[in-house]
């Protein structure tokens, strides 16, 4: 053995024991990199989009509801979805919420969150919101009570037995009565609400739930017209903090607050961009506008 | 508006300012108020039942009018104990919307968890006076089955009256709601429950009595169970015991597990999208109803002096239901009361005039389906809660 190696076997020790010293879970005194630990449930959009979809496709007893279908929502963006009749657009939602399985292709939310593998609750609980077509919200229970379920708390039974409403919960609750102006009906019964007051109960329960993407199937839907213009200044105030997926069929409301626009025709994307764009779309004229 | 919609979602308004408007938190008070006179009266009653029946039937000579007979006593404290499954009954149907009828098999189990260990306590005073109770002499078996080793200890018995109904439910239960098995096909899957377990019973080989089931107790707790004084304790704790889970329902539908429970009947779908997991909460209440059912029986059991599979018949289960649906189901109250009404009406008829007895309990079910949606309840209280609020 030669004094070269011994040195330099010293040496490799000396830079482990420092190694060793410097202790788990630091970088050992290398620089700070870029790359982060992912955070398994934890929600990641640095690479901007909140949700990818890629390649789905559901299909019916043969009939392809959604035919390879990919869509990239970014963080913080409006996104309207227009579309015929049966061009999957409630299917979409259907497979990013976890009530239908796709055949084949992959669900994202953020850039670590495989939504395939999550069931309808755990993706509410991830942070994303579903508004259905038809307005659901507790029928038997006030207004007030509605709110309070879907208030952003341990979802368990035991602490529900044991839920009581703090001060600061119930201060966020009337704030959102004031915001979805049903502050008159907190104490009604939800299931005597006018068809618009349910849409906009419903929209504000699921505002309850703190979502990061809120996916709104057809929220103007029997809303007066007043009513459906204070829905879209709601819409416009909360993207950016939120994410928004609007289906629509109204037209004018989607002119008044899409910035981006998806056209959906036979389960896949036909067209894609701002809404003057997409309106000269001739592919689009053809199987929608023109019509 | 839109600096508003964006300020609203993260507070910051004043408490003061915001709070005044909804100063009556949910549940509101003016309901609660209204109830709170059923309620207190249903309860008052109960509680001068317990007081007054002791005295009458015990201190009061027998000679005298106001004397409470021995039957009247075996009657009340039986229909006390349909009561707490009438109760339990609306828990999981009134309350989460899950139809049940297979509920008797939870009523039977916890009734021949107590039925084994009052064989156990007979003895040798026997027809056969032997060590092994008479209907496993009958079959010429030479030692205790295994699932009687627990017979002996009342502390085991007790166990096994929460515990059999319990992991039954929840082993029933668990695949039943993790399949999404809803509505009519969930009730028709208690029934064939309730029916394969029944054929269960019958046969002797199970060594559960066959089709006579358990009888002829002698003793509990080695105090003999055919005194007046044996009864009227046995009757004071199912009572008790009634008032108990009445008072445990009422404080479960207040809290806001309760609530969960009423949106999963309203709008199951909606519950999930908010997060919740309905598998865990209808598992919950479905155990704990299937509980309060195995008590029940168990209660049963020493008062009536028989346990046997006919308890677990579909149409014992069916009638369960009835209660609840006769006295109106959503509201505590009714499925007592509705457990009171018809199987007092029913003892009356099987004295007078028995033949009518099950077309009576037809045209009250019809009746009630079509005149009276709420059940005794909704006539007591008037006009319709939609309609008012």
């Amino acid at each position: 053995m030669t004094p070269e190696l011994m040195e330099a076997g010293a040496r490799v020790r000396e830079a482990a024991l420092l190694k060793a010293q410097a202790g788990p879970g630091t970088s050992g005194g290398r620089a700070a990199s870029y790359g982060r630990v992912v955070q398994s449930g934890e929600l990641d959009v640095a690479h901007g989009p909140i949700l990818y979809l890629e390649e789905i496709t559901v299909s019916f007893d043969g009939f392809k509801a959604l035919n390879e279908l990919s869509l990239l929502i970014d963080a913080g963006e409006l996104r309207c979805i227009i579309g015929p009749n049966g061009a999957g657009k409630t299917t979409m939602m259907d497979v990013i919420t976890g009530k239908t399985r796709p055949d084949a292709g992959k669900a994202f939310f953020g850039s670590t969150i495989d939504l395939l593998r999550m069931r309808e609750n755990e993706i509410a609980s991830v942070g994303i919101g579903r508004k259905f077509q038809k307005p659901t919200v507790f029928e038997h229970l006030s207004v007030f009570q509605n709110l309070e379920l879907a208030l952003k708390d341990d979802r368990g039974v035991r602490s529900s037995m044991f839920f009581r409403l703090s001060g600061e919960q119930l201060d966020r609750i009337g704030a959102m009565l004031a915001l979805i102006h049903l502050k008159d009906s907190a104490q009604r019964t939800a299931g005597l609400l006018s068809h618009g007051q349910k849409q906009w109960l419903e929209i504000g329960m699921l505002l309850m739930q703190e979502p990061r993407l809120l996916l709104l199937d057809e929220p103007v839907a029997g809303m007066s017209d007043e009513e459906t213009e204070r829905t879209g200044e709601l819409f416009v105030s909360l993207a950016g903090k939120h994410s928004l997926v609007v289906v629509e069929h109204d037209m004018a409301f989607i002119e008044r607050i899409a910035r981006k626009v998806t056209v959906l025709h036979e389960g896949c994307v036909l067209a894609e961009g701002p809404m003057t764009q997409v309106q000269n779309d001739p592919k689009v004229i053809e199987v929608y506008l023109g019509r | 508006m839109s600096a508003v919609a964006s300020d609203t979602l993260t507070p910051t308004l004043s408490r003061e300012r915001e709070r005044e408007p909804i100063a009556v938190p949910a549940p509101s008070l003016s309901r609660w108020r209204e109830r709170a006179g059923v309620r207190a009266g249903v309860l008052l009653a109960l509680i001068a039942v317990l007081l007054l029946a002791p005295l009458l039937n015990l201190v009061v000579p027998a000679t005298s009018a106001l004397h409470l007979s021995d039957y009247a006593i075996a009657l009340i404290g039986k229909i006390m104990c349909y009561a707490i499954c009438a109760l339990a009954m609306d828990l999981i149907w009134g309350y989460t919307g899950i139809l049940s009828l297979g509920h008797g098999v939870f009523f039977a189990l916890g009734g021949y968890a107590m039925g084994m260990y009052l064989m156990r306590q007979i003895g040798r005073d026997g027809n056969y006076k032997s060590d092994l109770p008479d209907f496993m002499v009958f079959l010429d078996w030479k030692a205790l089955p295994w699932h009687w080793s627990l017979s002996d200890s009342f502390g085991a018995t007790l166990a096994l009256i929460v515990l059999v109904p319990g992991l039954l439910a929840f082993v029933f239960g668990y695949f039943a709601f993790r399949s999404r098995i809803k509505g009519v096909y969930f009730s028709i899957i208690t029934q064939a429950m309730t029916y394969a377990t029944m054929l269960l019973f019958f046969r002797n080989e199970t060594g559960f009595g066959g089709n006579n089931g358990f009888t002829d107790f002698k003793r509990i707790l080695a105090i003999p169970i055919a005194t007046p004084s044996t009864r009227m304790t046995l009757f004071v704790i199912t009572g008790l015991t009634l008032i108990g889970f009445f008072l445990f329902a009422r404080w479960l539908v207040g809290s806001k597990f309760g609530r969960v429970l009423q949106a999963i009947r309203d709008a199951e779908s909606r519950v999930m999208f908010t997060g919740y997991d309905p598998l865990r909460y209808k598992l919950t209440i479905w155990v704990i109803s299937a509980v309060m059912c195995g008590i029940a029986g168990a209660l049963y059991v020493p008062q009536v002096g028989i346990i046997n599979p006919s308890e677990m018949s579909p149409a014992a289960s069916i009638e369960i239901a009835i209660w609840a649906a006769v006295g109106g189901r959503g509201t505590l109250i009714g499925p007592i009361l509705g457990a009171f009404f018809v199987n007092g009406a029913k003892s009356m008829f099987t004295q007078l005039i028995p033949e009518f007895w099950l077309y009576f309990l037809g045209a009250l079910f019809i009746a009630v389906t079509l005149f009276l949606p709420r059940g005794i309840v909704g006539l007591l209280r008037g006009k319709p809660r939609e309609e008012r609020a």
